[in-house]
């Protein structure tokens, strides 16, 4: 007995370590970017936030561009994945005939394991030439979306629209794996109440299957969109590394991690390092206040329904 | 007892091949001197380290080999970027540093060693290349011209200011789509430090260094990602390294240089540019100069040295005398081995001039 309950006590010191971990880590990430990157903040207050120029040599660092292009190429990613997943995940739990489940299943887990790097190669070498001789000039000309903002401007090779191609195949797997899980995990005796009431096969999954799951797939989402924030290798290959901010997809940007990694390793002024290292943390914040917003959304439209 | 007599070999072994080796065929000489433990411990300062520039890598790896395979020194070099290589000499965690930008009046001051003496060992040049299927002919520009188009102010193949320097070459109607390098490099650095010696405009702004606020264009990662965007884009211009661009065959303009001379990239012509600089230089440099646009009618203008940093003070006399014997068989032996590789020897009145520079480095003593 008296084993027992010491066994039971070393378990849960033990748990409660390692959830104490995680918190402890990214805590003290976050003070030691700001630390190293206090000395930019300082010296460019808001206007590091809000500034486009980013001129090494003139010691002039403003991280708008960059900020602007982790955010519409991670939505952009997210909203055509996004759909896409939910797709897969909803064919293989509730309309692939049982020979098909297991491999259309494993291919899109496949997608996972590819390291993103090879993503970027593919990007560079396949995916954006394709684009440049088809897509492109298909939005711009056949549909006549040309003259919006959207899709103005010359074609050029890399560019935000390839950005966020890129995340949306990356982060497709993931968010499709998640729904997958959370859709099977919803009761039988939901969907045979909801056919039992006179429901369509659709009836079914909109009204007993979706609604049960909603809070599982938004955490799929997140996951997903918690990726593409991050990812660095695949969309610098892609998305042209240029420091503007440009209402054209067709536009060449940026994005905080690509920034990071392609100017870290030869930043030698202080004023440079402390710089990049401030752009790690408003990525850390971005991540944070992103993953923070979407889930107080779900937990209002959650509450509103109940 | 054999067991544990085998693992703490595989640990030595491990140990060994870690801190002393960069290349493959140098591991497998390591781990033949680490099975002789007293062998290796007791020759204490005969392993260096170092950190810096990517540029010079492969032959700085290719001397270190050769060097260990004659005298048994090992040299750890860890390629992490010339920024890296300078934090690190600055901070004393590495032996040496290497960088292919020279260290400013600043960053010396804050190297925490004291004097740093900066060593050229090879010349790199810098290529233009392009995308223009239907030009045969190497393309003939001049720098304040690449500067013009890299500034976002020449903007059509066909301008009058190209067609004037290529009679008879069609030259498309099509816009030029700049590629820079997105990554910080010295590759940008050379680049950046002819388009400020040659053009008012560029020295103003955006200026030279490794990472700058470029005008137009799209940033490759890489020369890779760079020649990658330009051999897939009709119409493109863009910069690499001289032996990224021969290994690759890709197309190289002919930049006019300070006599008025256009010169092909090569190892010749960038050995030909450091002389000519090398010939106007004080007799008190401390050799961190440039050679873009150097004299001389056979000197290819963006051609720069790349350095290996040392303290002129070595505290550590066995590897104060290691470190200045190896910087001796480099700039000797080494240099010898240069072509192969694509990298430019130095000229032989530099090699002079550096001896002299290395024989006063103080070795040991308070």
């Amino acid at each position: 007995m008296n084993n027992r309950s010491g066994a039971d006590r070393a378990y849960a010191v033990f748990t409660t370590a390692s959830a104490a971990v995680i918190p402890i880590v990214v805590g003290l990430v976050f003070i030691a970017l700001a630390i190293a990157g206090w000395p930019a903040l300082r010296q460019f207050g808001t206007s590091f936030i809000t500034s486009s120029a980013w001129d090494p040599v003139a010691g002039q660092f403003g991280a708008a561009p960059a900020i602007y292009g982790t955010l519409v190429s991670s939505a952009l990613a997210l909203l055509i994945a996004g759909p896409l997943a939910l797709g897969v995940a909803l064919f293989l739990v509730e309309f692939a005939p049982g020979w098909l489940r297991e491999p259309v299943a494993f291919a899109v887990e496949l997608l996972a394991a590819i390291p993103s790097v090879v993503y970027g190669l593919w990007g560079i070498f396949v995916l954006v030439p394709l684009l440049r001789r088809y897509v492109m000039p298909f939005l711009a000309d056949t549909l006549h979306l040309g003259n919006t903002p959207l899709f103005s401007g010359p074609a050029y090779v890399t560019s935000m629209l390839a950005a966020a191609l890129i995340l949306a195949i990356m982060i497709l797997p993931y968010i499709s794996a998640v729904s997958r899980e959370v859709l099977r995990a919803v009761p039988r005796s939901q969907r045979e109440a909801a056919l039992a009431l006179g429901a369509t096969r659709w009836e079914m999954i909109r009204d007993a299957v979706l609604p049960y799951a909603r809070s599982g797939l938004v955490g799929g989402l997140m996951l997903g969109l918690g990726r593409a924030l991050g990812e660095t290798m695949a969309v610098t290959m892609v998305i042209g590394n240029q420091h503007q901010i440009s209402a054209s997809l067709f536009a060449p940007g940026y994005t905080m991690a690509s920034l990071i990694a392609n100017e870290f390793s030869e930043a030698t002024t202080p004023l440079h390092v402390a710089s990049l290292m401030a752009v790690g943390l408003l990525l850390l914040v971005t991540t944070f206040i992103v993953n923070a917003g979407a889930r107080w959304l779900v937990w209002q439209t959650g509450r509103s329904r109940a | 007892m054999s067991h544990r007599y085998f693992l703490r070999t595989a640990a030595l072994c491990a140990g060994v091949a870690i801190a002393a080796c960069s290349s493959d065929r140098a591991s497998s000489r390591d781990s033949a001197t680490a099975s002789t433990p007293t062998a290796s411990a007791s020759s204490t300062g005969t392993a260096l380290t170092g950190a810096g520039a990517t540029f010079p890598n492969p032959i700085y790896s290719k001397w270190f080999s050769d060097y260990a395979a004659s005298t048994g020194v090992h040299i750890n070099y860890q390629p992490l970027g010339s920024g890296a290589g300078i934090r690190q000499l600055q901070e004393q965690t590495v032996d040496f540093g290497a960088s292919d930008a020279p260290m400013s009046d600043t960053e010396m001051a804050h190297a925490r060693g004291g004097a740093v003496l900066h060593v050229p060992t090879v010349i790199g040049a810098v290529v233009v290349t392009y995308n223009l299927p239907a030009v045969t002919s190497p393309l003939r520009l001049t720098g304040p011209l690449v500067a013009e188009i890299f500034l976002g102010r020449v903007t059509r193949w066909n301008d009058t200011r190209i067609a004037a320097l290529n009679p008879g070459v069609s030259l498309p109607a099509t816009n030029i789509l700049v590629v820079h390098r997105s990554d910080g490099s010295g590759t940008s650095y050379i680049f950046t430090d002819f388009l400020s010696a040659v053009s008012p405009t560029w020295n103003t702004s955006p200026g030279r260094g490794k990472d700058v606020q470029w005008p137009t264009g799209l940033g490759g990662k890489g020369n890779d990602g760079v020649s990658g965007l330009v051999k897939q884009t009709p119409g493109s211009i863009g910069y690499v390294e001289l032996a990224y661009a021969v290994q690759n065959h890709l197309p190289a303009a002919l930049v006019q240089n300070a006599a008025g001379t256009f010169v092909a990239p090569s190892v010749e012509s960038a050995t030909a540019a450091a002389a000519g600089a090398v010939a106007a230089l004080p007799a008190t440099t401390d050799y961190r100069i440039s050679i873009v646009n150097a004299p001389g009618a056979g000197a290819y203008p963006i051609s720069s040295f790349t350095w290996l940093l040392l303290y002129t003070h070595q505290p550590n006399a066995a590897k104060g005398r290691a470190l200045v014997d190896f910087v001796h068989w480099a700039l000797h032996d080494g240099e010898k081995s240069t072509a192969s590789l694509q990298y430019a020897p130095l000229p032989a009145s530099l090699v002079t001039r550096l001896d002299s520079s290395l024989a006063r480095v103080q070795i040991g003593g308070a």
